[in-house]
């Protein structure tokens, strides 16, 4: 596995010179790495970890089980792509199991994410289900735990 | 009423206040709470999670109950594998005490050997505790300034230079707290030719073994005639990231394995049992884990050292442990003044060199144990001291 990747994974705020001088190379070859990433598409983006309950923005997120019929040679494919295009969608997974597709969506309200499985995901033709579970909590998500502040309880002792 | 001047030990009495001990108190003091200090002596990370499930599983099941004095036996043989995997040291499970931190094995290792009068050779700058147990005995602590110049190495000419026929015990505290100097195995070889036909034994403090960069560790204990002279010290603490659990061991013939159990077994009976059982599965699945702290552990070291040589302090490059032990002494000041002066100043905090002896005068211990964003923090705040000074010359 590729060490600056990890670490821009963990931490997306690591300038190339930090970098460069904790992975021994040079500022120049590192930027060009990282070019080459985001050329191949290896590098999709840069966000940012938000507990957005600690905000007073509302929103509700739910996770959506659905199932489908998958199409003569285009398989989920085409259906994923019409899916995933509404910007509601935050992720969208193919799974193995009792259903096909997982889609994380986030609304304002419940109404809304209501609204958008009743019309516009169910009503999509190869659409055979839909199961719907709003989030109460995030605890975790991207190897980021949520709700707890990072404080140094380390006693100098020795 | 009691008179306290005639009840105490005189010995312990006549103990120093260990310097690091004197810097810690002040940063305990709540108006410090806004100092960005890189002081703390163990790792930033938590115990990997197997590891703590085991010591919890433990609690859940019970097991609450002393354990054999010498500790548990699966965690012996465990030791042993571990010393044999990683460091090709081979001692039998019972060759192996379980104690509570290094901290216990050192004094362990010290209370069986030394008698009054003996000597016992200490380098320095190294961990605090070496020359008080060793004058709570009776003997004479001899120490052995390592130098910057020699990269804070115990060099044989100057081992050589303090070895009398009352010589009775060498500290080898490599890789070194505070300096992160090493001994590579041609180093040890040296030394060891001068030690190899004498009576002299070897405390060979290895807590820092996991944490090397650029080469793995060697124990002098590997070399021709020196299994059967040195007293190994490791423990949980530094390489899995354990410190609150106590946990530490204790490798050496049985001849002295035999006498160190019987001064355990009196002071302490035996290692906390949760601590214990937790060991076990560290040894059995740990070794990623060390992997994985130690890299970051050594991307953190280079960012550190080239981060104050920009600065312009001047280090020599650390190759164990987690530490820098920066030269200072091109700025005029004492260490005490420098750090106290960045304390009050800057509200930054790294721990004088002269509270780890001689030798520490006109460096500084930084701990590199903290994250990238905490480093570079404390790091500008470095900067804009030695500006000040630099103004000021």
């Amino acid at each position: 596995m590729d060490t600056i990747l990890k670490l821009l994974e963990d931490n997306a705020n690591l300038t190339h010179e930090q970098l460069a001088v904790m992975c021994k190379k040079e500022v120049g070859d590192i930027k060009k790495l990282i070019k080459q990433y985001e050329q191949d598409g290896i590098i999709l983006g840069y966000k940012t970890m938000i507990d957005w309950d600690k905000t007073d923005r509302e929103y509700v997120s739910a996770l959506i089980e659905v199932k489908i019929t998958p199409q003569r040679d285009r398989g989920f494919d085409r259906v994923a792509e019409r899916i995933y295009s509404y910007p509601e969608v935050q992720s969208l997974y193919l799974m193995s199991g009792g259903y096909d597709l997982a889609v994380q969506i986030e609304g304002k309200t419940m109404k809304e994410v209501a609204y958008f499985v009743a019309q516009k995901l169910a009503p999509i033709e190869d659409v055979i289900s839909t199961a719907t579970h709003f989030v109460l909590r995030k605890y975790k998500d991207k190897g980021v735990i949520y709700g707890v502040v990072d404080v140094d309880e380390r006693g100098n002792c020795n | 009423m009691i008179d306290y001047s005639s009840v105490l030990s005189k010995t312990v009495v006549d103990l120093k206040k260990s310097g690091i001990r004197k810097f810690f108190d002040l940063l305990n003091d709540e108006s410090m709470k806004d100092v960005v200090g890189l002081t703390v002596g163990q790792p930033d990370f938590v115990t990997p999670w197997h590891i703590r499930e085991a010591g919890i599983e433990s609690l859940q099941k019970g097991k609450t109950y002393y354990s054999p004095n010498a500790g548990f036996t699966e965690l012996q043989l465990e030791i042993s594998r571990y010393l044999e995997r990683r460091f090709s040291l081979r001692y039998k499970p019972s060759q192996t005490i379980v104690t509570v931190g290094g901290s216990e094995a050192i004094d362990l290792a010290i209370r069986a050997v030394i008698e009054a009068g003996d000597e016992v050779i200490i380098p320095t700058p190294s961990f605090v505790c070496y020359e008080p147990i060793v004058r709570m005995m009776g003997g004479v602590p001899v120490i052995v300034e390592t130098k910057f110049e020699e990269k804070f190495k115990l060099t044989p000419k100057a081992l050589k230079a303090a070895m009398t026929p009352r010589t009775k015990m060498l500290v080898l505290p490599f890789p070194n707290n505070p300096t992160g100097a090493i001994l590579t195995k041609s180093e040890l070889e040296e030394l060891a030719a001068l030690v190899r036909d004498t009576n002299i034994v070897i405390l060979a403090d290895e807590i820092y073994a996991e944490m090397t960069y650029g080469q793995n560790h060697t124990s002098i204990a590997t070399l021709d005639g020196m299994w059967e002279r040195t007293i190994l010290v490791n423990g949980f603490s530094k390489a899995y990231a354990m410190t609150g659990w106590r946990l530490g061991f204790l490798a050496a013939p049985d001849p002295i394995t035999e006498q160190m159990l019987k001064i355990h077994q009196y002071a302490i009976m035996c290692a906390p049992t949760t601590s214990q059982l937790a060991a076990v599965e560290a040894l059995r699945n740990g070794d990623e884990d060390i992997q994985m702290m130690v890299e970051e552990y050594n991307r953190r070291r280079r960012y550190i050292y080239e981060g104050l040589k920009k600065i312009g302090i001047d280090s020599f490059e650390p190759e164990g442990a987690f530490y820098i032990f920066p030269d200072l002494r091109k700025f005029g000041l004492s260490s005490d003044e420098f750090c106290n002066r960045l304390l009050y100043e800057q509200r930054c905090a790294i721990v004088p060199g002269t509270a780890f002896g001689q030798g520490g005068e006109g460096f500084a211990r930084i701990s590199y144990a903290y994250s990238v964003k905490h480093i570079t923090e404390a790091l500008s705040r470095i900067e804009k001291f030695v500006k000040t000074l630099q103004q000021e010359a």
